[in-house]
């Protein structure tokens, strides 16, 4: 019987300090060394490129809605994050034609991503044609030429992982950063 | 251990095929378009139904993600499970519903569908007359018993816990959308909670008294529950003599038991389930007029 404690007891603090101490270090550890970057959560002098957020005004590439229109509940309270709209919900289809109609008010063709909330509701990325979509407008209020604003979405699409997961897609931050460069 | 690979190949492929028609099925009903957001009439929408997901996973990854998270136990998503299609969303339900066999969660998918096995081994022996026996191991009224016991529980808990959620004020007014969307998301909730899964439908503001304490009872339930006549039927099974097989004995690893083996799967999670799913994704998919 004591043996038996003991010998719990001994595996409880073994565990203890393996599990609770030095993997997490090893992990913190290896990960600072390795992926320092990514591991600080990808961060620029604007924000993390890995959470989306607003872009107001037509000098920017908007991102997707942040989805405070379908989840913003009686009284303006805002209701879970997670809370999402149900594929025959009405105040779905209110919200992306709203949507539509803010994006058509700045000259921007409305696209599929443009005027849906993602999962998170803080997608970080659009499609190259939600983009290009764009391009027009930002060149415009911008003063630019279109063919440069073109060019420069072009140089930041990232192609999709491992040439086959998921989609092409350009992180909006990264193109704000660079659209500021430009002039 | 039981000497056989093939043995296990006919229950793998039982699990391949399933995963594989889901994920198929899912795939497509997730290319088309949201209703909702066709309902509203200013885009197209060629990636399919981006309402709830992300950018750079699109939609069909998204979609292959989520079949194979409620398939097994990770209880993540990649997207939001309560804005897909109808039948996408009814992909994710009624995977965790067939008992969570393909693959299944961790530790529970191999004995779950093993219940399965030995219930196909008796309607087998039922249909053509012969001895029951299952990696030669005679199965008899005991093993049959708990074998169905074991199937059982898992529907039992979630139909009734269900049933007295929609029934009652506290279980009514959690769910985020109205109509028989509300009811797909009170249904996953508990099939996910029992099926030891955890994922989230969402939409449900499930943190009030009563989701709580029904939901630690269906998770009681579905985890220990289970493994009860599991242990019970491992028991009773190991204690058994292996006999030859014989000329009277139903042959397990052919194509033809893997077979019958997703006709049992699928007719017993289609009977005890069509009732509850056709009062949530199915006439959700009938509201909106077409098949997809």
């Amino acid at each position: 019987m004591l043996v038996h404690l003991r010998r719990s007891v001994i595996v409880s603090i073994i565990f203890l300090v393996l599990l609770g101490l030095a993997y997490p270090l090893a992990g913190t550890g290896l990960s600072q060394v390795l992926f320092r970057h990514q591991a600080d959560g990808s961060l620029t002098a604007d924000g993390s490129t890995l959470i989306g957020q607003q872009w107001s005004g037509p000098k920017w590439f908007q991102g997707r809605p942040d989805g405070t229109v379908v989840t913003t509940g009686p009284g303006g309270v805002v209701v879970s994050g997670t809370n999402q709209p149900g594929p025959r919900s009405k105040t779905l289809e209110k919200a992306v034609a709203k949507q539509a109609a803010l994006l058509r008010k700045e000259g921007i063709v409305p696209t599929n991503d443009l005027v849906t909330t993602s999962g998170s509701l803080v997608d970080p990325d659009i499609s190259p044609a939600d983009a290009y979509a764009q391009v027009n407008a930002v060149a415009a209020a911008r003063g630019l030429s279109a063919s440069a604003v073109r060019r420069l979405v072009a140089t930041h699409v990232h192609s999709r992982e491992l040439g086959f997961l998921g989609a092409d897609y350009v992180t909006v931050l990264e193109l704000n950063e660079a659209l500021v460069r430009l002039g | 251990m039981v000497g056989s690979i093939r043995q296990g190949v006919a229950v793998l492929m039982a699990m391949v095929i399933i995963f594989g028609a889901w994920v198929g099925f899912a795939s497509y009903a997730e290319s088309q378009p949201n209703p909702a957001v066709s309902a509203a009439h200013v885009v197209k929408q060629p990636e399919g139904n981006m309402v709830g997901k992300e950018v750079r996973f699109g939609a069909l990854p998204t979609t292959l993600y989520n079949v194979a998270s409620t398939q097994t136990s990770t209880g993540s998503v990649s997207g939001a499970n309560d804005s897909f299609t109808p039948i996408g969303g009814f992909a994710l339900i009624s995977g965790m519903m067939l008992g969570e066999v393909s693959p299944g969660g961790t530790g529970s998918g191999l004995y779950t569908i093993l219940l399965f096995a030995l219930i196909t081994v008796f309607l087998g022996g039922l249909m053509i007359g012969r001895t029951p026996e299952y990696l030669g191991k005679k199965i008899q009224a005991r093993e049959v018993k708990l074998a169905a016991f074991g199937v059982l529980i898992m529907p039992l808990v979630v139909l009734v816990i269900v049933g007295i959620a929609v029934s009652i004020h506290a279980g009514r007014v959690a769910p985020g959308n109205s109509g028989p969307h509300g009811f797909s998301e009170i249904l996953y909730a508990f099939i996910s909670q029992t099926n030891n899964n955890g994922s989230a439908f969402a939409g449900l503001s499930g943190n009030t008294a009563f989701y709580n304490v029904t939901g630690g009872i269906a998770m009681l339930l579905g985890r220990f529950a289970i493994m009860v006549p599991v242990l019970a039927l491992a028991g009773s099974l190991a204690a058994k003599n292996i006999v030859p097989a014989g000329l009277g004995t139903f042959k397990t690893d052919t194509p033809l038991f893997t077979g019958l083996l997703i006709g049992v799967i699928l007719i017993v999670g289609g009977l005890t389930f069509f009732p509850a799913v056709s009062l949530g994704p199915i006439v959700e998919q009938l509201l909106h007029g077409r098949l997809f």
